[in-house]
């Protein structure tokens, strides 16, 4: 069976759960091998094993960090010419989809991004338009690179004893043009990444800035915090928060919408949420036609007493 | 400094946008196309960066005939020329070709030292073609970029991915920006009338020594096999709050077990 090759998102070895997720689609098309570059593999070992990894391709070092990631592309590429992978999985964010770019040109090989599902003979599903379509394609040239997006399977573990194999690690001064001199980590909030949150509460124009109400909704329901592009560009809320078009595609279990009218360049962003409630004053606010659940109210009043019966009903 | 902004023209995203049924196309005929709106923060940083130095700011834009209105829209805002790369054999060209092409075009141009472009086009909104160039033409590659400065020949760049990062690279390289880094200008008048007097190149692929059997629908290295409109979600329940509305919330999450 041919190997599928999977790119280990991490920091300094914490495997971020995306990873386990296409480990997870991995598994349905051909053989799982995880492809390690950076540091701290001893902590990601235990993770690539159970959920499946065959094979671990290990790539150890602290160059990686150095520079963005085209001595990732550049050593993935080199790992795949031997060993021939039916595919390479990458996660779908920024890093990922240079790297897919770099390689599909390295390769000579077809790239689909923004996979939300890939089938075991390797036909991906995109969301495209804004949600409006969904789209099956195929790649047809060399090997299929696919980039897929954060909770597209519910990642289920399946415990292995993975062979590793150490990649010797020399990289082009081609791949080291552009130089990382800082790196500043996002302040921790103790809420769970944006793009792989179960649930997530976003908050609009109609917060006025007020964004109290809609942490605290998050907090309770144990969700990740958005913002559309209007609260955004008025300063309310970081741009690292923003579902949308040019801010994070989102598609969690629950998308809960508060003073949001719901703009197209919005709903690209959510549309795929599996299950929507709105909260908005305005009852003629576009967003509701999507609603799965919806108030017409003032969501200062509604999340808080929402907050607080949901605090009751947990006990 | 020799400055290429590419440009995209794309089916209005406030509009009913579809697919071609013969060949699962994105349709640019039946809707009206735009600049993509992320393209106008490239062409706004190009022109910031000629406001202030000697720059010569070149648009180029690959498509169809209608294409010419995204090269068209950067002169007014102030690109000094545009090029125009058009041939039928181009139509349904995945990213792979697409990079082929404006690589062959950049190079074409000769001595480029900067290429800026949007963080995704508004259509197929892959992020993939700038990083392809770079990887084609040997330049640095710097993508999500909220804010751009220049000294001593190097582009220093805060990059706004899953982290911040400080990031440096030499000239030439590839740069495509968020709508974060500026506020695109709109075309003054003076601006629109200037633009009708600047000089617009058409290349077609020969002009470019491209074999035209390399790019376009056939050539393209994955295929769509299939396209669904998906349903409009039906709307649900929608209540007016009595004073009760943030209950009724928590009685819903609770019925669907999420809570």
């Amino acid at each position: 069976m041919a190997e599928i090759l999977v790119l280990v998102d991490h920091v300094d070895g914490a495997v971020r759960k995306t990873t386990t997720e296409l480990l997870t689609i991995a598994r349905r098309i051909g053989e799982p091998a995880a492809v390690f570059l950076g540091s701290g593999y001893e902590a990601a070992r235990d993770t690539l094993a159970r959920f499946g990894a065959v094979k671990v391709y290990v790539a150890e070092s602290p160059e990686f960090d150095d520079y963005l990631v085209a001595p990732h592309a550049e050593v993935l590429a080199q790992i795949a010419s031997t060993a021939q992978p039916s595919a390479v999985l990458v996660t779908s964010n920024p890093d990922g989809k240079e790297i897919a770019g770099r390689l599909a040109v390295k390769l000579e090989s077809g790239v689909i991004t923004d996979a939300v599902d890939v089938d075991s003979d390797l036909t991906t599903t995109q969301s495209v338009f804004a949600g409006g379509y969904t789209v099956n394609a195929r790649v047809t040239q060399g090997t299929a690179i696919i980039t897929v997006k954060p909770n597209a399977v519910t990642p289920e573990p399946a415990e292995t004893t993975p062979v590793e194999e150490k990649v010797a690690v020399t990289i082009s001064d081609a791949a080291k043009r552009a130089k990382v001199v800082a790196r500043t980590a996002r302040a921790a909030t103790g809420r769970p990444e944006l793009t792989e949150a179960a649930i997530v509460v976003s908050g609009g124009r109609g917060t006025g800035g007020e964004f109290g109400p809609v942490e605290a909704l998050a907090d309770a329901l144990g969700g990740a915090v958005g913002a559309s592009r209007a609260a955004v560009d008025s300063g309310w809320y970081p741009h690292s928060h923003q579902v949308g078009q040019t801010g994070k595609t989102v598609s969690p279990q629950l998308y809960i919408a508060a003073g949001i009218s719901g703009a197209i360049q919005h709903r690209a962003g959510m549309q795929t949420s599996k299950t929507i409630v709105v909260v908005n004053k305005d009852a003629e606010a576009p967003i509701f036609s999507m609603a799965d659940f919806g108030v017409v109210g003032d969501l200062h009043t509604v999340l808080r007493q929402a907050t607080e019966e949901i605090e009751k009903r947990k006990g | 400094m020799k400055i290429v902004v590419l440009v995209k023209h794309v089916p209005d995203a406030a509009a009913d946008r579809g697919f071609n049924e013969s060949d699962h196309t994105t349709d640019r005929a039946g809707v009206d196309g735009i600049l993509s709106e992320l393209d106008e923060y490239a062409v706004e940083e190009a022109l910031k960066l000629s406001d202030s130095g000697e720059a010569d700011v070149i648009a180029v834009t690959m498509g169809p005939d209608g294409a010419l209105d995204a090269i068209k829209r950067s002169l007014q805002m102030g690109a000094a020329s545009g090029v125009h790369v058009v041939d039928d054999a181009l139509h349904g060209s995945d990213a792979v070709a697409t990079s082929k092409v404006l690589a062959a075009a950049i190079s074409k141009l000769g001595d480029v030292n900067l290429v800026l472009t949007g963080m995704a086009s508004t259509d197929g909104g892959m992020s993939v073609v700038p990083a392809m160039l770079a990887e084609r033409l040997g330049f640095a590659h710097i993508g999500f970029v909220g804010e751009l400065g220049f000294a001593d020949g190097k582009v220093s760049a805060r990059r706004d991915a899953d982290v911040t990062e400080t990031v440096e690279a030499s000239l030439p390289a590839v740069v495509s920006v968020t709508d974060q880094i500026n506020e695109p200008r709109y075309p003054s008048f003076k601006g629109i009338m200037a633009a009708k007097k600047k000089p617009v190149e058409t290349w077609s692929l020969a002009d470019l020594g491209v074999d035209a059997g390399s790019v376009g629908l056939s050539a393209a290295w994955s295929v769509v096999e299939a396209v669904t409109a998906r349903p409009e979600r039906t709307q649900g329940e929608i209540v007016t709050d009595e004073g009760d509305g943030g209950v009724k919330v928590a009685e819903y999450l609770a019925g669907q077990k999420f809570i």
